[in-house]
């Protein structure tokens, strides 16, 4: 595989939350919104590309026995580290991704890359991995956020296109089941043909 | 370079080396972080003491003053002064009966008790309705009332208060905080 497909692989082939299922709970609750979804999706890349480098670096130093709580220990420091730049920096969207941001940790998308991608391949291979798995959740949460916005509130982006309400629901947890099953199934009907 | 083995003193001898990087890159990304947190939270309470009193030229922050409530807490005062005349009271209210617990308000009151206006510092309510709390269509109807003959209880209880459309909750919860802010400004007023 080269490392376009590597980069790729993310969007479509194997996208970590249309193809492979993983972390929907940062997915559901955080895509009430466009830029939410996109901000978490973003937060989330960060700690991917971070962890996968480092574990990738790290691999052959860590004794397999223990690799699992050594993996946990580099996802926690980045993870705090993007907790804090974003309260730093970034206020407003840390304030509205609450308690998602220290929960990247138990994110499966970035422990399942590390342990069946960074633990095996070079530093470079897992760098390009991490860029594009991270992406690729970065945009489902991105259209799942959108689709979300615009039929629950009738806006995008926080700008209101339409006044008054949209359909509640779809703000609402029941709203990201719904369009996240719908997502699911379309892909699932593009990679059938 | 090959893998290490799992024997105790390797697998001892690598958490700990992890741990050590670890935790020196988060002290050192701490210290960066530590100043402009700080400052981005006072900013925040500043823009919000501005949205809520009069214009004044002191420094609300530093001549903040505590009143208790009467529940066994207290609530922060900032008061607004223009050349040394007190021209409002900024007054960092809360409610734990949202819909979603804890809400955060900043309520601006003149020295004769009525409201200025109010800003919503934290919530966690839902999305597309408890969160409209902070659109003008909603808290706006508050200002320029006093809660001494304006009663602060939504119409479903018999209150002149416009709920928010499937939000009653986080609406009652709103009027609580600010009655709160009241009461606990007006028993501070009278000593």
């Amino acid at each position: 595989m080269n490392q376009m497909q590597n980069f790729t692989k993310g969007f479509f082939k194997e996208n970590p939350i249309l193809v492979l299922v993983l972390g929907t709970c940062p997915t559901l609750a955080t895509t009430s919104s466009a830029l939410n979804g996109m901000g978490m999706g973003i937060a989330t890349t960060f700690v991917l590309i971070g962890s996968n480098v480092v574990i990738a670096l790290l691999s052959n130093l860590i004794p397999d026995k223990v690799r699992i709580p050594a993996f946990i220990v580099v996802i926690a420091s980045f993870v705090t580290i993007v907790d804090l730049i974003m309260q730093a920096y970034v206020p407003s969207l840390y304030e509205a991704l609450g308690i998602f941001i220290p929960l990247i940790v138990v994110n499966c998308i970035i422990l399942g890359r590390a342990e069946a991608y960074a633990s095996k391949n070079s530093v470079w291979s897992s760098f390009v991995d991490g860029a594009g798995m991270g992406l690729g959740f970065t945009m489902a949460l991105g259209i799942l956020g959108a689709v979300r916005e615009i039929i629950g509130s009738g806006s995008i982006f926080g700008y209101k296109f339409i006044q008054g309400d949209g359909v509640l629901v779809f703000i609402l947890a029941p709203g990201a089941f719904i369009v996240l099953g719908y997502m699911i199934a379309l892909i699932n009907r593009i990679r059938r043909t | 370079m090959a893998k290490t083995e799992s024997t105790l003193k390797n697998m001892v001898l690598s958490l700990t080396l992890i741990a050590l990087g670890a935790s020196a890159s988060l002290g050192f990304v701490y210290e960066l972080t530590k100043g402009p947190i700080e400052l981005s939270i006072l900013n925040k309470k500043l823009e919000a003491i501005k949205q809520v009193v009069p214009e004044f030229n002191n420094n609300p922050d530093e001549e903040m003053f505590r009143l208790a409530t009467g529940e066994g807490d207290s609530l922060d005062i900032y008061p607004a002064k223009r050349d040394g005349v007190i021209t409002g009271y900024a007054v960092n209210t809360y409610t734990k009966s949202g819909f979603s617990g804890y809400i955060g308000l900043m309520a601006g009151f003149n020295p004769d008790g009525s409201i200025i206006n109010i800003t919503v510092l934290s919530q966690k309510e839902t999305p597309g309705l408890g969160t409209k709390m902070a659109d003008s269509e909603f808290k706006d109807q508050f200002n320029g009332k006093n809660p001494s003959d304006f009663q602060l209880k939504v119409k479903k209880d018999g209150g002149p208060v416009d709920a928010i459309t499937a939000a009653t909750i986080s609406s009652r919860a709103f009027c609580d905080a600010v009655q709160r802010a009241y009461n606990t400004l007006q028993k501070g007023g009278s000593k």
